[in-house]
């Protein structure tokens, strides 16, 4: 039987590469694409423990997790195609309006 | 009810003109005179109720109640005061007639009827006051009318000088009248006047520590309420030392020199002194004080009054000289004199301002009596009550001023070696009114005519509004020395108790004599001066040119208080300006703006607008708080 620590240290591994992408790269869809990875490393966290603790709720809230990324990434990405009919760009670092 | 319209009539008039002066303009005086004579025949029968009876007490409303402080509006009418409603009406009603004439055509007509409205209603509810409060707020009421009519020329800057002049100039004596009235009800727990007044002999031997922190200066309360009283009276009144907004104050129309600044108003100081008779009685230091005030003001007007050009001028100095006496009249004891010859003074003060006035319309706004002369055949009835009121003035014999005038000399002549001292004044102040009446009366009425040509032939009799006032004040000047005013008066004016029974019979007719000679010698010397020997003035002027200059200068005292008060003031307010306010407390408020401003410069640089700097942050924050979690 597989360690629950295996399985932490991977929704680690993952959590901090969708981070890392979040923070370092400048594509949009790229971005949207680590957040989702943050997103599923949390869910495997869900899963682990739902079957170490023999707790079906863990893997409920996976579903809902699961159900509002897909809302999300539509969202997301109908918000992208607004900003790129504005600004013809995918490179996040053009969409500085806020600037104080 | 209808000693409360007395006041009230004026007031609706100033309420109705004030509001709608705009719609009313040139038709004001279809409201002002009728509210004014209205007022006039309630007054007239209010006087001969009082003249019959006793005096009116009567409340109308609570003013302030807050636990032992109670003031009402009330109305306290005795003779002296029922005399005084007499006068303000009287006058007032003139005026409003002559008004009419006089401001023909001003942009500010409704506008100046609903100003004297305004104040013959303060007027009237001063006079009328039965506590210190009331008569404290209309006295700044009557002050405020004062400086809002002086005023009326705004536009010109010597009038609007003038107005700031004459209402500074009376802020200081009534700070000390404020301070007085402070101390009434300190002293009292009330400040009702016959309360007042029953209280007041048992606080006689009463001192009061002046000094603060363990220092000692007793000061008799009396003395002390008193004096600060009184300071009061001499911004009011224009004595010396204050009597430099009075001259001044003649920038404004002439209707309200006669009104405001010679029959009534200034009047108030003296009328005050009188009402306060029972309080000054106790105190003979302030008595003391309050006649050689009114005799170093009686004396030093009338040296300046001498050698004045400006037709109006003369006639203010010769005012504030004339209150000077009555004020003299009053710290002497001589209560009863003091008033009549308010009353009479009154009357004929009131009709050689109005005769000044009709003289400056008719010669388009020329007031230097240098370019006068040769007026009475051109303006017979000016010039006849104008004769008149100079003779009252002068106390010729058998006007009013005369009776009055030797009642005063009579009064201090009884009243102890100061009243003997301070009769030579007034004797010497008799003269020199005298003289400079009528060098006004020769100068601008006889001899040549020096009018400018193209004025000269247009120069005729003003409207009957403005002679109509003329005679019957002139008529006035001459009857109110028949009425037996002081008689009338004396009940309502308690005199010293140390004052001995007058002297009947040899003192009495030397004094008059004396004060005949004095009058007629000044006439006759105006005479020779003026018409006689035209060209002796101006050899004296050169020979004592030191005084001459003093008296044309007004013996400085302007500039004295220029260098003294006005310009320190304007120093000092000129370093706080830029010490102070500039560097201090603008400095302060500016450098809170600029420090808040370099903060949110440097918090500025957080907000990128970048939302992977934001992630960044949220990132950093998490690992921050999970190391701190983990460590602790």
């Amino acid at each position: 039987m597989v360690p629950l620590s295996y399985y932490m240290i991977l929704s680690g591994v993952v959590f901090l590469t969708g981070l890392v992408g979040v923070l370092i790269r400048r594509n949009i869809i790229i971005l949207l694409l680590s957040i989702e990875l943050m997103l599923n490393a949390t869910n495997i966290n869900f899963v682990a423990f739902s079957y170490y603790l023999h707790d079906i709720a863990g893997q409920v809230f996976v579903f809902f997790a699961l159900t509002v990324a897909a809302a999300e990434v539509a969202v997301g990405l109908a918000i992208f195609i607004a900003l790129y009919r504005g600004t013809p760009s995918v490179n996040v670092e053009e969409f500085n309006l806020m600037k104080g | 009810m209808k000693y409360a319209l007395i006041p009230l009539l004026p007031f609706a008039a100033f309420i109705v003109i004030g509001l709608f002066g705009h719609w009313i303009r040139d038709r004001a005086h279809w409201i002002a005179v009728p509210a004014v004579l209205g007022s006039f025949v309630l007054a007239a029968s209010a006087f001969f109720d009082i003249a019959q009876g006793t005096p009116v007490r009567l409340t109308l409303y609570s003013w302030i109640s807050s636990g032992s402080f109670q003031v009402p509006i009330g109305f306290y009418i005795d003779r002296l005061a029922a005399a005084m409603l007499l006068l303000v009406t009287i006058v007032s009603g003139l005026v409003h007639v002559y008004t009419i004439g006089y401001m023909r055509g001003d942009a500010g007509y409704a506008r100046f009827f609903s100003y004297i409205a305004l104040f013959t209603f303060s007027m009237l509810m001063l006079v009328m006051a039965d506590n210190f409060l009331q008569l404290y707020v209309f006295w700044e009421a009557v002050g405020l009318c004062s400086y809002l009519l002086i005023g009326h020329w705004y536009e010109r800057k010597a009038a609007s000088d003038a107005a700031m002049k004459a209402f500074i100039v009376n802020r200081v004596g009534d700070f000390g009248f404020g301070l007085g009235v402070m101390l009434v009800f300190a002293l009292f727990g009330t400040l009702q006047y016959e309360q007042v007044f029953a209280q007041a002999a048992s606080h006689a031997h009463e001192t009061l520590n002046l000094l603060p922190f363990g220092g000692a200066w007793p000061v008799n309360v009396l003395t002390l309420l008193c004096l600060l009283l009184f300071a009061g009276a001499v911004g009011k009144s224009a004595q010396v030392p204050l009597h430099v907004w009075l001259p001044d104050a003649m920038e404004g129309p002439t209707p309200i020199s006669a009104l405001i600044h010679a029959a009534t108003m200034v009047t108030a100081g003296v009328f005050m002194v009188a009402r306060f008779a029972t309080l000054y009685n106790l105190s003979p230091t302030a008595m003391a004080v309050v006649a050689v005030v009114g005799g170093v003001t009686a004396i030093f007007a009338a040296t300046i009054a001498l050698t004045q050009n400006d037709i109006k001028r003369i006639v203010a100095y010769s005012t504030v000289s004339q209150l000077g006496y009555m004020m003299m009249a009053c710290g002497l004891g001589a209560y009863t004199a003091g008033i009549y010859h308010l009353l009479t003074h009154g009357a004929f003060k009131a009709l050689l301002f109005l005769g000044c006035g009709s003289v400056i319309i008719a010669l388009h706004h020329e007031q230097d009596i240098r370019r006068m002369g040769g007026l009475k055949d051109k303006l017979p009835i000016t010039y006849w009550t104008f004769v008149i009121g100079s003779l009252a003035l002068a106390g010729f014999p058998l006007t009013a001023g005369f009776f009055s005038k030797d009642e005063i000399l009579i009064g201090a002549w009884t009243a102890g070696p100061l009243g003997r001292t301070l009769t030579v004044v007034g004797l010497l102040t008799a003269f020199l009114t005298a003289f400079y009446s009528f060098r006004l009366v020769f100068v601008a009425f006889w001899g040549p005519s020096r009018v400018d040509p193209h004025v000269a032939r247009q120069v005729h009799e003003p409207s009957p509004t403005m002679t109509m006032p003329l005679i019957v004040l002139a008529a006035l000047a001459i009857v109110t020395g028949y009425l037996g005013i002081p008689g009338f008066l004396s009940p309502a004016l308690p005199g010293p108790m140390s004052l001995p029974p007058a002297h009947e019979g040899a003192a009495t007719f030397a004094i008059m004599a004396l004060a005949t000679v004095m009058g007629l010698g000044g006439i006759a010397l105006a005479y020779v001066f003026y018409v006689l020997k035209p060209a002796l003035p101006s050899v004296i002027a050169q020979q004592w040119s030191s005084l001459y200059a003093g008296s044309l200068h007004k013996w400085y005292v302007d500039e004295l208080y220029e260098a003294w008060f006005v310009r320190p003031t304007i120093e000092a307010a000129n370093d706080l300006w830029q010490w102070i306010d500039m560097r201090v407390i603008d400095a302060a408020v500016n450098g809170v703006a600029g420090s808040i401003n370099l903060w949110s410069r440097a918090l500025r640089l957080i907000q990128s607008g970048e939302v992977q700097h934001y992630a960044l942050a949220m990132a950093l924050g998490a690992v921050v708080i999970l190391g701190v979690y983990m460590l602790l």
